[in-house]
């Protein structure tokens, strides 16, 4: 840690190259761990990288090295550096780069670029990185001239850890790399149009405020600018001093405890009832880093008819976007709970409060009479919902849990059960199946002590596994759950549903007849340990299992039933009224209550 | 759907334009009409662009355009206060005999000749959208051969210039230095 400190206070050198300047930039940006991998044209960074205090971790696939930067960010809340070579190195890392422009990562990826006089030419590995992740990056670099290097790596960190978060990336010229050049830490930015507003209007603040006071009907509809502005403990202050009803979307769960009386699930295409239910019949919706995302709102004309909305958010762009706003509020979600706690409570103080107790007392019926729920298989075998509550029973809040995307994302969402932010990391907005297994080894570097479990389905993870071999070498033991039920399941539910049962191309095989690959196996070829668990009754004893091994990374491999659905369910385009709670299933609402 | 004309002042950086392209094709935004050029001050550009969509949409196009890192500012010019202008160069074929009737018309319109030759003859004008398509309609008949325009560029009347220099931030401590 002192040598770290010694070069990051060190903010000058002469006549050293432009990869040691990068190198020497990345340190001074506070720079710890790197996910990457080596090629031509950003080789000359590698060199200094091997004298340097920063951890670097190879890993095998570009993907893999982004997706463990996001896990990384996402779980410590600090920039993810991820590095690669020109050409097919950089490409590789768009996936990762447009997961993290969906999902408001802060993360730097730092890319080789073919030496400048060879740029435009098709050089050998040459891809115009900067133009390709233009929509996809909050901002790209190319550095050209070796000075610039110490400029461009600190504002890449300061737009991508400021504002709404996203990733920033700044591709490097070999030539530049090569040349002498001096090093000098800049203590001023120019950035002249960047300007992210933090502090929320006061009179906007009191407007909310008026609204909150004045509905019937209030819900706080809770997103991922929550997380990511580390308002938890302000959030539970707002919900505590008003008593209104909490919903968390996907990429909210953890902002609120799930054991809270008030918190009534996750909204959404496959939200619980109670949660869609409350947004559909309410008459303000409290939105605090959300975006009225498709999967959230289903049909928008008929998306929470009888509601005004306050919009909180730190990008001006999303207020507005797709839900009118009647109470736009830009700023960072944790002050604007802070202003808004202060302004109710002098309210309070002052003998007016909000009365709602009739809609609480609606939702909380609504969530009585629908909760989560799920059948057992006839034939005893597992239930994969069984298994996520079981491991959120035995692993416990205070495990980071990732996932990939499909049905067993949406019963890690319902079923583990989170306590705390910055514990369930998934890929929300993009939708990127194989975020889990590299995002889980990110997650675990940037917090060691913490269990980390990744949930994955058995088509993500034979997406990005190759991982394990990374996790395995550089001792990082992470734990993987495989719930394989032998197909891509969600892509299957709604061959179940909207094609007659005609399963086009989602059998993956993975079952007792074939089990190509056998993940056990699998686990065991990649220095893991590989453990199978086909019923209910060993489900216990097998998680217990692999929570007793600290040393290398475990992989589980959950064999559940293949035609569990994931339950409930607002089809895609419908409008919210129409959920249903399980197959042809529609909750009654007695409206009388109201 | 209206015309709606955005001065939008960029950092003069290399894929400034790109960047902004781009993000009319992303959103799915028409461009009728973008100019680029310098400023008053030298690190500045100047766009004009010209939309023609409905005022919300609009407000999703200035949104996102101040979402980049380069754009610095974004001012709707009202047609009112401001003044546009765009210069078109055209060439129609004229011979020694109706060479007389086009001049006329360059004179009407207080356009120019920039150029002649036997059997053709090149103007340039500079104006508002509607004189130019008046000019060119006039034009018509003589056959024009060959016609090159500029996208618009317009300025806000009166005393006020929209530029002004962006203050620079300070490089936050990272979090290294504290441990």
């Amino acid at each position: 840690m002192s040598e770290q400190q010694a070069s990051g206070a060190d903010s000058q050198a002469e006549g050293i190259t432009g990869a040691q300047s990068l190198v020497r930039s990345l340190e001074a940006a506070g720079v710890t761990d790197i996910f990457g991998i080596p090629g031509g044209a950003i080789l000359p960074a590698y060199d200094p990288l091997m004298d340097s205090s920063i951890r670097h971790i190879l890993v095998r696939h570009e993907q893999g090295a982004g997706h463990a930067a996001q896990g990384y960010a996402a779980a410590s809340g600090r920039v993810g550096v991820c590095m690669a070579t020109s050409g097919p190195g950089a490409t590789n890392l768009v996936t990762p780069l447009a997961d993290a422009h969906m999902d408001s990562l802060p993360l730097v990826a730092i890319t080789g670029q073919v030496g400048a006089s060879l740029i435009g030419t098709d050089a050998f590995q040459e891809a115009d990185i900067r133009g390709i992740t233009m929509p996809i990056t909050k901002h790209s670099f190319l550095v050209t001239d070796p000075a610039e290097i110490p400029t461009k790596v600190a504002e890449a960190f300061h737009i991508a850890s400021t504002g709404r978060p996203g990733p920033v990336l700044v591709d490097v010229t070999k030539s530049a790399l090569q040349s002498t050049t001096s090093f000098r830490w800049p203590t001023q930015l120019n950035l002249p149009g960047y300007r992210p507003v933090t502090r929320p209007h006061a009179k906007q603040i009191r407007e909310a405020a008026r609204l909150i006071l004045e509905s019937r009907k209030p819900v706080l509809y809770v997103g991922g600018g929550t997380i990511r502005s580390g308002a938890s403990k302000e959030l539970l202050a707002l919900a505590e001093l008003t008593g209104i009803p909490v919903i968390t979307t996907l990429m909210a769960r953890g902002a609120f405890p799930d054991s809270h009386p008030q918190h009534l699930g996750m909204p959404g295409m496959h939200g619980t009832v109670a949660a869609v239910a409350a947004l559909q019949k309410s008459d303000l919706i409290i939105s605090l880093g959300a975006r009225f995302d498709d999967r959230v709102t289903g049909n928008l004309d008929s998306f929470a008819p009888g509601a005004k909305v306050i919009h909180a958010d730190i990008d001006p762009a999303e207020i507005g976007k797709n839900r009118f706003a009647d109470v736009p509020i830009v700023g960072d979600v944790r002050e604007v709970l802070v202003d808004l706690v202060t302004t109710l409570r002098t309210e309070q103080e002052a003998g007016n409060t909000g009365d709602y107790e009739g809609w609480v007392a609606f939702c909380a019926g609504v969530k009585q009479k629908y909760p989560l729920g799920y059948d057992r298989p006839a034939d005893g075998g597992l239930a994969p919902q069984y298994v996520l509550e079981r491991l959120g029973a035995i692993s416990g809040p205070d495990t980071i849990y990732t996932a990939g995307v499909g049905q067993h994302q949406m019963w890690a969402a319902h079923y583990v059960g989170y306590e705390r932010p910055n514990t369930w990391i998934n890929s929300g907005g993009l939708g990127t199946m194989g975020f889990s297994v590299p995002a889980a080894m990110g997650a675990k570097v940037a917090m060691p002590d913490q269990t980390v479990w990744s949930v994955d389905g058995d088509g993500c993870f034979q997406m990005t596994n190759q991982e394990l071999a990374t996790c395995a070498i550089n001792n990082i033991p992470i734990k993987v759950a495989v719930i394989n039920n032998e197909s891509l399941g969600m892509v299957r539910q709604w061959q179940t549903l909207f094609y007659n049962s005609r399963y086009s191309n989602t059998d993956l095989h993975t079952g007792p007849d074939r089990r190509i690959p056998d993940f056990v196996k699998l686990a065991d070829a990649y220095g893991c340990v590989g453990l199978a668990c086909e019923s209910p009754d060993d489900v216990d004893a097998t998680i217990r299992k692999a929570m007793e091994i600290n040393d290398v990374p475990v992989v589980v491999d959950f064999r559940v039933h293949r035609d569990a659905m994931v339950w409930p369910m607002v089809a895609a385009g419908t409008s919210n009224d129409d959920i249903k709670y399980a197959r042809d299933l529609a909750p009654q609402f007695d409206e009388d209550d109201l | 759907m209206a015309k709606h004309t955005l001065s939008v002042l960029v950092e003069d950086k290399p894929g400034v334009l790109a960047r902004i392209s781009a993000l009319f094709s992303r959103r799915g935004f028409n461009i009728e009409s973008l100019a680029v050029g310098p400023t008053e001050h030298a690190e500045i550009s100047r766009m004009t662009i010209v939309v023609n969509v409905e005022s919300s949409p609009l407000e999703q196009v200035t949104k996102q355009l101040n979402k980049l890192v380069e754009v610095i500012k974004i001012v709707e010019l009202d047609a009112s206060a401001s003044v546009t202008r765009e210069l078109v160069l055209v060439k129609v074929g004229a011979t020694a005999e109706n060479r007389g009737e086009v001049l006329d018309v360059v004179q009407l319109f207080r356009a120019k000749v920039i150029d002649v030759a036997s059997d053709a003859i090149t103007m340039q004008i500079v104006g508002n959208d509607g004189k130019i398509a008046d000019f060119l309609r006039v034009l018509e008949p003589f056959g024009i051969r060959e016609l090159v325009q500029s996208g618009m560029v317009a300025i806000g009347r009166g005393p006020r210039s929209i530029s002004e220099r962006g203050k620079p931030v300070a490089v936050p401590v990272p979090p290294a230095a504290h441990a």
